[in-house]
């Protein structure tokens, strides 16, 4: 998919990489020739050692050079001809840099391939908020870099560091990142008053029968319905969740009766609820509990927990318990025999209530209109222009060019505090409009061939009607 | 009236009617005062051995043939007498020979639940298989015949003794001198012509009664004496009726529902019975309370199943009352006169009530974790909908305070995103005032008052508040409210938010506004403007005043 075909087959268009990845803190080795000291991670690894301490230098040098200038904000990239770099201090004196090489277009001349860097095509908000994503993936699995040092110095830190970010930037993707990653959102599930309550009611008695559980988070169809985590926390979460993890598990219930996936599901005929962290088979005793580790409220409490993920047909809930009492397997079965009937339950009542709307609002219709709405007060996030995530990618469906024009139309958007509404007249008949009101964002794509201004903005105005109407959204 | 017939009583089933039982029939009489006769209206010829009357219900039964186990009820109103149909008893043995089998003694009448049931005593018998003794239930419905419903187990032989109080069926027993009470709306096991049921409670006593001993003033101080219970000589009257023979006291039964909350375990069970008391209201708030204090407090989800009955039973009034008025309303009340306005029994507890008693004193006592405080609350709201009964705000706020004195805004949100406290202007306004420790409130608010599409007023003066007065025309002028809002409120604001640009622009809006509608651009001196006109030349000079256009 990186590789779209440019005019007539003679251009290639490269898609942006990643060049390198490196932490460093520069409190580490302050003094000459122990510079290599304050190297913490650094991607790829094979780089010669010299390279590293002159590139992370090159980093320290930019940043203290900027500071100069606005001591509060330094420099948060560079650009180059060839690439990119990003700059991210997410810990104080802790850095994080991230090179990523611009695209390229290679065209044939005389025979010969000629490459053409494309300066200005990568978009500095998206790659930004990716580098810091990679920093809220590491904190909410490992803790804080400063956890780790006082934990066991520099030597943990550094184990941890490469024990992540190896398998991690492997999944980053950075030809397909956009406007999605920029706001990180959350999507919810859309679901009537009385559905919800009884969400509720579940979620509170099983806290109850299962007492050492501190928060729970509930999810449909892969969006979620309920958090009790705060929302920054559950906003990394719901990253991991959707992005990582549910991807990883096909959902057997939708395999064939007789296929060998179903097959393999612990003999139970009495509910579809399965652990997809934990334990795979409760019946054997030799069953390891053993759940991955999260990390909550780093900057206040600083909550270490169990992550148990169960899920019945469409219907996930996170179960998250103190780290300090370990789940055992009696646990785990008193969880499954408490949570399996009711969620295969709650699960199916959900869909029908889901079905039941859906006719009801005339919902089933393909929507008309391309947009993304992103609600930055509750991380409400809605995108008719991507598919459906698959493990790997989530891929627009308009082309590259439309996404940069709304990356751009959000940069303006972030540097004034005002409402705004921006109307852009894109390439082949395409309208992009882009509009602002108190805390959301609306871009919506048009395709109507000789439209013009005043038309785009009745569409505009019929689509705020009918998708917007229950909420204060200026015109 | 008939020959050589002995009378058994008589009773009178109105002031001016009387009924004869003799031993050869029943002889219904009028009385006529004036003259100071009797007119006989009906009279039927049948063997009688004894008879029963219930005035409640205007009922006599009789007791026919050599066995006496026919029973045969009339029932009389205003002048008439009417037959219903007999019933047959049945006997526990076969009696071998052909004298009177059942006796008056086991046998009473009386209104349960607005229905009239003949009780049969019926003893325990050594050749059939039951384990004691047992009361079975005969509905006599005025139409139709009657039919055995209920089968009350004693679980105990000896000597019985019936009363009826508040829709209860309360058997005494003289041996263990306990009684037991029994509530043919509960649950019952049926087998297949009637119901059987196990007593509500284990037996207890009659609480003793303390009888204050009569006599001069100068030794009143001597203790009271315990009246003494379940003495032989005791007699019952029904409903509620007993009578000690030997110390001369006539009795009236109560049933005291607070005990029952103890000998009650399960919650559920509890409120089926409480509910269909008479003086249940306080009784059941109390066992609310007491199911979440700290020291007896309930799982969720008996509190749950508690919540759903008592909503029950108040969805269930709201809808008598909902149809009542509608019928009022459209005049049809006449037409049918056996409309009755529903009786609000004190079974309907609402949620002024549950707020007021249990819910707002159990979240202010803070003793319980706020995990659990917000559970019940939720857990509430989540029943009342259930019954689609709409809640009252005052609930959302309850909910609110709890969760803000918790630091808990990110619940709070998630619960608005998904309208789970319904949009109000009260929580609207609770929500603005929230904006100083929560942001978002500001947002959540404005969405919620958008909704409701009668605050528009609102809307305006939250926006102009904040200094977003281009906001705020816009606003209007997109719901077509422009040309009636007063043009020195925005003027005002503009002014304060000390932009010059804006108050340009909003200054020209209303100057144009004046043009279109009254032909001149000038501002009237009813709209009090003078001293923003004053301030426009100021800044921009008198020349950037718009001109009146000529034609």
């Amino acid at each position: 998919a990186a590789a779209a075909a440019g005019g007539a087959g003679q251009e290639k268009q490269l898609a942006p990489t990643l060049l390198s990845f490196f932490i460093y803190n520069p409190k580490l080795g302050p003094k000459e020739g122990e510079e290599e000291k304050k190297i913490l991670f650094y991607h790829p690894n094979e780089v010669e050692k010299n390279e590293k301490i002159r590139n992370v230098g090159l980093c320290e040098a930019i940043v203290q050079f900027t500071r100069t200038f606005s001591p509060t904000k330094p420099a948060k990239s560079l650009h180059t001809q060839k690439n990119r770099q990003f700059f991210h201090e997410p810990e104080e004196n802790f850095w994080m840099v991230m090179v990523v090489r611009n695209p390229i277009i290679e065209k044939h001349k005389d025979g010969k391939p000629v490459y053409e860097y494309q300066e200005e095509e990568l978009l500095d908000k998206v790659y930004s908020s990716v580098l810091q994503q990679c920093y809220s993936m590491y904190k909410l699995f490992n803790g804080t870099f400063l956890k780790a040092m006082e934990d066991g110095g520099v030597k943990v830190l550094k184990e941890r560091l490469e024990k992540f970010f190896h398998r991690y930037l492997q999944t980053l993707h950075l030809q397909s990142c956009d406007l999605l990653d920029v706001f990180c959102g959350i999507s919810f599930f859309p679901l009537d008053k009385m559905t919800y309550l009884k969400i509720q009611s579940f979620i509170n008695r099983m806290e109850e029968s299962l007492n050492i559980v501190k928060y729970t988070a509930f999810l449909y169809n892969d969006q979620l319905i309920w958090s009790g985590l705060e929302q920054d926390d559950m906003r990394i979460l719901y990253k991991y969740l959707t992005t990582s993890l549910f991807p990883r598990h096909m959902e057997p219930e939708l395999a064939g009766r007789d296929s060998p996936i179903r097959a393999e599901m612990p003999g139970n005929l009495q509910h579809y609820g399965r652990f997809l962290t934990g334990p795979l088979n409760l019946n054997d005793p030799e069953a390891k509990c053993r759940f991955p580790k999260i990390f909550v409220n780093t900057d206040d409490t600083y909550e270490e927990l169990h992550l148990i993920v169960y899920k019945a047909m469409s219907a996930a809930v996170c179960f998250m318990i103190d780290a300090s009492i370990p789940p055992t397997l009696e646990f785990c079965r008193k969880l499954d025999s408490i949570v399996g009937p009711q969620l295969t339950v709650l699960a199916s009542d959900i869909c029908e209530q889901y079905n039941i709307n859906k006719r009801i609002s005339g919902a089933e219709k393909e929507p008309q209109f391309k947009f993304i709405y992103f609600n930055h007060m509750n991380l409400a996030e809605k995108s008719t222009i991507h598919m459906r995530k698959t493990p790997s990618v989530s891929l627009a469906s308009v082309h590259p060019d439309l996404m940069k024009i709304l990356g751009d139309i959000n940069s303006d958007f972030s540097r004034v505090d005002e409402d705004e509404e921006i109307i852009v007249k894109a390439m082949s008949d395409y309208w992009v409009v882009g509009k602002k009101s108190d805390q959301r964002e609306l871009y919506v794509i048009l395709n109507q061939k000789n439209a013009n201004l005043i038309e785009v903005n009745e569409e505009v105005k019929k689509l705020c009607a009918t998708q917007f109407n229950n909420i204060f959204f200026l015109d | 009236k008939t020959k050589n017939a002995n009378i058994l009583g008589f009773c009178w089933t109105s002031s001016t009617e009387i009924v004869f039982i003799t031993d050869q029939g029943i002889e219904f009489y009028q009385v006529l005062p004036e003259k100071r006769t009797l007119k006989l209206l009906k009279n039927q010829s049948i063997n009688v051995n004894w008879y029963m009357y219930c005035p409640e219900s205007s009922v006599i039964l009789l007791s026919t043939t050599v066995l006496g186990n026919v029973l045969q009820p009339f029932y009389f109103k205003s002048g008439t007498m009417s037959k219903l149909s007999k019933f047959e008893i049945e006997l526990p043995v076969a009696p071998k020979s052909s004298k009177l089998s059942l006796s008056e003694r086991d046998i009473a009448m009386a209104t349960i639940y607005g229905h009239l049931y003949v009780l049969y005593l019926r003893h325990h018998s050594r050749t059939s298989n039951s384990t004691g003794a047992e009361v079975v239930l005969y509905h006599l419905p005025r139409e139709g015949s009657c039919k055995k419903t209920h089968i009350l187990k004693l679980n105990r032989t000896g000597k019985f003794a019936l009363n009826v109080v508040d829709n209860l069926v309360v058997v005494h027993h003289q041996d263990t001198e306990t009684s037991v009470i029994f509530d043919i709306k509960l649950k019952g096991e049926f087998d297949g012509t009637a119901t059987i049921q196990q007593f509500v409670l284990p037996p207890r006593s009659i609480q003793p009664y303390q009888i204050p001993v009569a006599g001069p003033a100068s030794v009143t101080s001597q203790s009271p004496v315990p009246c003494k219970l379940y003495s032989s000589s005791w007699i019952v009257f029904q409903p509620d009726i007993i009578i000690s023979a030997s110390e001369g006291y006539l009795w009236s039964l109560q049933v005291k529902l607070e005990p029952v909350v103890t000998l009650l375990l399960d919650k559920g069970k509890l409120m089926d019975f409480l509910l269909q008391r008479k003086e249940c209201k306080m009784v059941i708030l109390s066992v609310c309370s007491q199911m979440l204090s700290t020291t007896e407090r309930g799982s969720l989800s008996v509190i749950a199943t508690v919540f759903d009955k008592l909503n029950n039973e108040y969805k269930k009034y709201l809808e008598a009352e909902q149809s009542y008025t509608m019928v009022v309303e459209a005049g049809l009340s006449r037409s049918n006169p056996l409309l009755k306005r529903p009786v609000r029994t004190q079974a309907v507890i609402d949620q002024s009530d549950m707020y007021t008693h249990v819910l707002s004193v159990f979240t202010e006592k803070k003793e319980a974790p706020h995990k659990f405080t917000i559970a019940v609350l939720m857990e509430y709201i989540r029943s009342l909908n259930q019954f689609q009964i709409a809640v009252q705000h005052y609930l959302y706020e309850l909910v609110i305070k709890t969760l803000v004195q918790h630091n808990l805004f990110y619940m709070l949100h998630q619960f608005l995103q998904y309208h789970v406290l319904s949009d109000s202007k009260p929580l609207a306004c609770l929500l603005l005032s929230l904006e100083s420790i929560y942001p978002p409130a500001h947002q959540l608010s404005l969405d919620m008052l958008k909704r409701l599409s009668t605050a528009n007023d609102e809307i305006v003066e939250v926006l102009l508040s904040k200094h977003q007065v281009l906001a705020a025309l816009r606003f209007i002028r997109g719901i077509g409210g422009h040309d009636s809002i007063s043009a020195r409120k925005f003027l005002d604001a503009a002014k304060q938010a000390e932009d010059d640009m804006l108050f340009y622009t909003i200054f020209r809006f209303f100057e144009q506004r004046n043009q279109r509608l009254r032909g001149n651009p000038s501002f009237t001196p009813g709209e009090h403007c003078e001293e923003h006109v004053t301030f426009f030349k100021q800044v921009f000079g008198e020349q950037a005043l718009m001109k009146p256009t000529t034609f």
